[in-house]
């Protein structure tokens, strides 16, 4: 995996991601674009990473802006990141088997809007494969 | 879901009828780009089944690098005009494939765009097919060779093609397996249907016979929803089993089954399925052996080896290590922009000396590596990887005008089996092999045995197949 550039970063605010029940510690992040799951790990160029206590998100989730969407990048991003669980549309093999080798549990597949997918995710009955029916706003697509 | 657009589209014309009979993948969007219809070989080209992907946006059910969201079919909708586009999609199976994208719009009976219709054609057969230089020679393969060996396989494959019958490939790693597989299914007459492809030693029994043959609601935990399995998604194709040689006892006797009735049990399910698919199945062991070894069963071994076609290792393909080397050669230096004109006559004897257990795909690392560090016009004995040059030479040549036959006779010393195993990859894969047996299989613990990091355990595992 190559070095990933200088990858911007904004504060980023989903009050509807604040309460949900959990069980342990999780950092999650997601592959996003708009509200919705990104639909390709590979072109992504946003992420949104909160971190779960077990009883509700702590801290305000942070998005980033990557500088160009790059697989290998976003692997590096998530290792740096120490990211317990992935959430994302379609990933490539040897991407996928990449982060579960280094023990990373990647939910792939996933298609809906990831508020009630971040909440599915924090209550561990996320699966790959997941989709839940987009409620589409504001004339945006996912 | 707009529903007066759903049935303005669904009430013209019996849809599933028409999806059914065209030969790609194909879905109906609504205008608001989710999916009203889609047809069996595009859920076998996604992965989605028709049930999953109904009012879901098309995008996130094809998956693909057609630029910003929606764009294109916005265009379409907007311009009335239809487009084609090449791209890719990656599918659940999570495998990239190259896609021929036609979208054009949908029109009602008063010429109003009620939708768009999507063709999804799979191109990746014939991209591997173009990015070959040998094209014209052999146009439905891909694969290059100019040996008696590979002319005997060349032959053997329209005959292949011909017949419906299971096909078994044997054949070393790196020998083109599963392009050959493809290149069949593509000249049969299911080659306009899917080809699916399972690796029967990658998945754990249960999860493979899921894969394979699907499963009902609530069949066991965690089967929240009917699935319907790669057997019934190849519907008029064909199924390829790689590694067929992993496939675990239990799940061989329902091969076996399917294979004697051509229908089967879904997990859970009460009502037999009957489908029409033809079984090409490969493997790098001897099943002879396996047989004997009581690994596999000897019913379903002469099942699945109705035809048999054997892949030549490449030291056994006499004069196409030199072509290959070329080929690779001339391709790679073109992609690294590089003007590399060729190979010293010393560089040639340590290359064409060599034994590649690994076969073509070795042979075309090496060369990719060569071609990488080389920074003159010609590729030195330096370039090449260092393990290759503990490999002992022929004797002392004689002059340059005797280098053809001598690479011929260090191409068949390349053969001797005393040989084989002794280079320096055999040497890493047989310890990364042993650090596993010693720790049961703890990669953690074997990396630490290796004195290595787990990501370089990782890569060594991914260059010597052993993942």
């Amino acid at each position: 995996m190559g070095a990933h550039n200088a990858l911007a970063e904004t504060e980023y605010s989903r009050s509807c991601l604040i309460q949900f029940k959990g069980y342990c510690s999780m950092k999650i992040l997601v592959t996003i674009h708009n509200n919705f799951v990104a639909q390709r790990f590979d072109l992504a160029s946003e992420v949104l990473i909160a971190v779960h206590d077990g009883n509700r998100i702590v801290d305000e989730p942070r998005t980033i802006i990557m500088s160009r969407p790059s697989a290998e990048e976003l692997c590096n991003l998530i290792i740096k990141e120490d990211v317990d669980t992935v959430i994302c549309g379609g990933i490539e093999e040897r991407y996928y088997k990449f982060l579960i080798w280094k023990k990373i549990n990647v939910l792939d597949s996933v298609i809906g809007d990831y508020g009630p997918i971040l909440e599915l995710a924090g209550c561990r009955r996320l699966t790959s494969g997941t989709i839940i029916p987009f409620s589409l706003e504001n004339g945006k697509m996912p | 879901m707009n529903h007066d657009e759903d049935s303005s589209i669904t009430n013209t014309f019996n849809v599933g009828d028409i999806l059914e009979g065209v030969p790609h993948g194909i879905a109906l969007l609504d205008c608001g780009l989710r999916i009203v219809a889609m047809n069996r070989f595009l859920e076998g080209l996604t992965g989605f089944s028709s049930s999953d992907a109904r009012g879901i946006y098309g995008g996130s059910i094809f998956r693909s690098n057609l630029g910003d969201r929606g764009q294109v079919f916005l265009k379409v909708l907007d311009t009335g005009e239809a487009v084609s586009i090449e791209g890719d999609i990656i599918n659940r199976d999570r495998r990239k494939v190259a896609i021929q994208f036609t979208i054009s719009p949908l029109r009602n009976q008063v010429e109003q765009i009620v939708g768009l219709i999507v063709v999804l054609e799979d191109i990746s057969a014939f991209n591997s097919v173009m990015n070959t230089s040998l094209f014209h020679e052999h146009s439905t393969t891909g694969i290059l060779g100019h040996s008696l060996k590979m002319q005997e396989v060349f032959e053997l494959m329209p005959l292949m093609a011909r017949t419906d019958a299971s096909i078994l490939i044997t054949g070393e790693t790196g020998t083109g397996k599963d392009l050959i597989a493809e290149a069949i299914h593509k000249a049969s007459k299911r080659g306009r249907h899917p080809f699916i492809k399972i690796n029967c030693g990658a998945l754990p029994e249960t999860l493979l016979e899921s894969e394979l043959f699907g499963h009902v609601r609530g069949s066991f935990t965690g089967a929240i929803k009917d699935k319907p399995g790669m057997f019934k998604l190849a519907q008029d194709g064909t199924i390829f089993l790689t590694e067929i040689g992993d496939m675990p006892l239990p799940l061989q006797v329902k091969l076996l089954s399917f294979l004697d009735d051509r229908e089967f049990y879904p997990i859970g399910g009460d009502k037999k399925i009957q489908v029409d698919v033809r079984i090409i199945a490969a493997t790098h062991r001897s099943l002879r052996d396996q047989v004997e070894q009581g690994n596999f069963r000897e019913d379903l071994f002469y099942r699945l080896n109705v035809l048999h076609m054997h892949l030549p290792p490449l030291r056994e393909r006499d004069g196409d290590i030199r072509f290959l080397l070329d080929h690779f050669l001339r391709e790679l230096s073109a992609r690294l922009n590089k003007k590399i004109s060729g190979f010293t006559i010393r560089s040639l004897e340590q290359l064409t000396a060599y034994s590649y257990p690994g076969n073509i795909r070795e042979l075309r690392n090496i060369v990719e590596y060569c071609a990488n560090i080389c920074q003159d016009d010609r590729i030195r004995s330096e370039h090449l990887p260092k393990y290759l040059l503990s490999t002992p030479l022929p004797p002392a040549k004689e002059g340059q005008d005797e280098q053809a036959a001598k690479t011929e006779r260090s191409v068949i010393n390349g053969s001797d089996p005393s040989r084989i195993g002794k280079d320096w990859m055999s040497f890493e894969k047989e310890m990364v092999i042993n650090a596993l047996i010693k720790t049961h299989g703890n990669r953690s613990k074997a990396a630490k045995e290796l004195g290595w990091g787990r990501t370089t355990l990782w890569r060594k595992l991914n260059i010597h197949g052993l993942v």
